[in-house]
């Protein structure tokens, strides 16, 4: 479903991926690690085309991510952003049917507010959020509406950035509970990007780590603790002293 | 030597900086260009273009509308002052009026309308920047210069040259109230003095102005946001350009106003 073949991408000398090959399958959940800068960000908006990549190869559902039209490429995707990215004007349901009040698939005002009622409850939030504004939710509850939003539209690839950062050991819980749910129960191809090794548990089918700009190691979350790779051992079990250096 | 040394020092400097302004340049230019192309292709977003007019030209009334009426009074005031110098306080109403419309209502309005609405378009559109919310406009399959930048570029363009407008007359009536209350000018006379010498080609030439001004103000609000660096230190230095950046190109493009519309 997506290949990425030889990526590379610099910013100024810093060259933050530096040839990588990665592969996910349709309906599989996909979780990158990687130490703060590692290039796991820049990876997934190479894919979903907000960065541009200095070159290699990015297919989706075997078409160059790069070319052909961007709205029809754009509407496989859902995107769940690190601090939730909503959009403080609107109110949290037309937050969660942005996609379905505008655009080729648009919707009646009165539909589009149906269904973002229904992703609100889907999420774990009452219908009466829905005419709060972000500013007035807390960490946890504004997570669980980029959620909302990120599934609206029913989409076939879901990016997760840091679904659980800054939110108490409970609501991450909750919050990974709810990705694995929505990734099963929606059959869709998820992304997700995280530090917090209990995520990673909770949601990965397979898993990749990303150091010095490739995939140092990936497989099955199964194989995971016992994958002999040293990199990955040290990430994993938090040690200061091994392969990476603490100090970056 | 060292002088020299200095002296290619000082010329890698000069030049530096003029290859960055070149830069500046053509990234503004850029920008530009792809906002108005899009203005001509749809989806148009009115719902955004309506909120957009009423934060920029109904919520900036109050703002030009005081800054007129007074700077129309104080140059009343001033032109009686320097004219009675020589026996020509007379002409206080017809430059009043011709001051207000050409020059003063314009520009005051632009550099008022600048530091409130660049500030705020590039405050604002830094922070969604910040925290990806322009990003997340592109992952919902919108097109952030279309649904940010367009509505806002439109809404300032438009509602420019009617605040100008409105705070000429209040200008007007600011030297009108203190011609007549204070310096006892004859009501009928001072509004026929004033409507004797304004041309059409003034008052055409003052909501051109204020066209222009009004796309400045909001081109640099939404090019300093929408490139805003990270952070709070990143959104404020955005904010200080825009609205830097506005005054001065008003001040210039002013100045080649006057050129092409009075050079002759």
């Amino acid at each position: 479903m997506i290949e990425i073949t030889d990526l590379h991408k610099s910013f100024g000398p810093k060259v933050v991926l530096n040839g990588v090959n990665l592969s996910i399958a349709k309906g599989e959940s996909m979780v990158i690690i990687g130490g703060s800068g590692t290039g796991k960000s820049v990876l997934i908006k190479c894919i979903i085309g907000l960065v541009k990549p200095d070159s290699g190869l990015i297919m989706v559902n075997g078409k160059d991510a790069t070319k052909g039209d961007r709205d029809e490429f754009l509407e496989q995707f859902g995107m769940l952003f690190q601090g939730g990215a909503l959009f403080d004007s609107l109110s949290v349901w037309q937050n969660v049917a942005f996609r379905l009040l505008r655009g080729p698939h648009k919707r009646s005002k009165e539909e589009a507010r149906e269904i973002a009622i229904e992703k609100l409850r889907r999420v774990g939030l009452r219908p009466d959020v829905a005419d709060l504004f972000p500013a007035e939710l807390s960490g946890g509850m504004q997570k669980r509406v980029g959620l909302a939003r990120a599934i609206a539209a029913n989409p076939a690839i879901i990016f997760f950035d840091e679904p659980t950062t800054g939110l108490d050991p409970i609501m991450s819980g909750v919050i990974n509970e709810l990705v694995r749910e929505i990734v099963v129960e929606m059959g869709a191809t998820a992304m997700t990007i995280t530090h917090d090794m209990s995520s990673v548990r909770a949601i990965a089918d397979k898993v990749a780590m990303i150091h010095n700009g490739v995939v140092q190691w990936t497989g099955p979350i199964g194989e995971m603790d016992n994958s002999g790779d040293p990199y990955l051992d040290q990430f994993i079990n938090a040690r200061a002293e091994g392969p990476i250096e603490a100090v970056r | 030597m060292f002088i020299l040394s200095w002296f290619f020092g000082f010329l890698a400097a000069v030049g530096r900086s003029f290859t960055a302004l070149l830069a500046a340049i053509g990234r503004i230019s850029f920008f530009m260009a792809t906002a108005v192309s899009h203005v001509f292709r749809p989806p148009l977003y009115p719902r955004e273009l309506g909120q957009q007019l009423l934060q920029i030209g109904y919520f900036s009334l109050p703002v030009v509308g005081l800054t007129a009426i007074f700077t129309g009074g104080a140059l009343a005031l001033q032109i009686y002052s320097g004219g009675s110098r020589f026996n020509a306080e007379s002409v206080v109403p017809s430059i009043v009026a011709i001051g207000m419309v050409r020059e003063l209502g314009p520009v005051l309005g632009g550099l008022m309308v600048a530091g409130r609405v660049s500030s705020s378009i590039a405050a604002e559109m830094g922070t969604m920047r910040v925290t990806e919310q322009i990003d997340a406009l592109t992952t919902l399959s919108t097109n952030p210069i279309k649904y940010l930048v367009v509505p806002r570029l439109l809404a300032a363009t438009l509602a420019m040259p009617v605040l100008v407008f409105i705070g000429d007359t209040l200008g007007i009536l600011g030297g009108y109230l203190v011609g007549t209350q204070r310096l006892g000018f004859n009501a009928a006379a001072y509004l026929k003095n004033t409507w004797d010498f304004l041309e059409a080609e003034d008052i055409v030439s003052s909501l051109t102005k204020a066209a222009v001004f009004g796309f400045i103000v909001a081109l640099m609000g939404c090019y300093h946001g929408y490139n805003s660096g990270r952070g709070a230190q990143g959104v404020g230095r955005a904010t200080i350009n825009a609205v830097v950046s506005a005054s001065v190109l008003i001040l210039a493009a002013n100045y080649m106003l006057t050129e092409v519309f009075f050079s002759s």
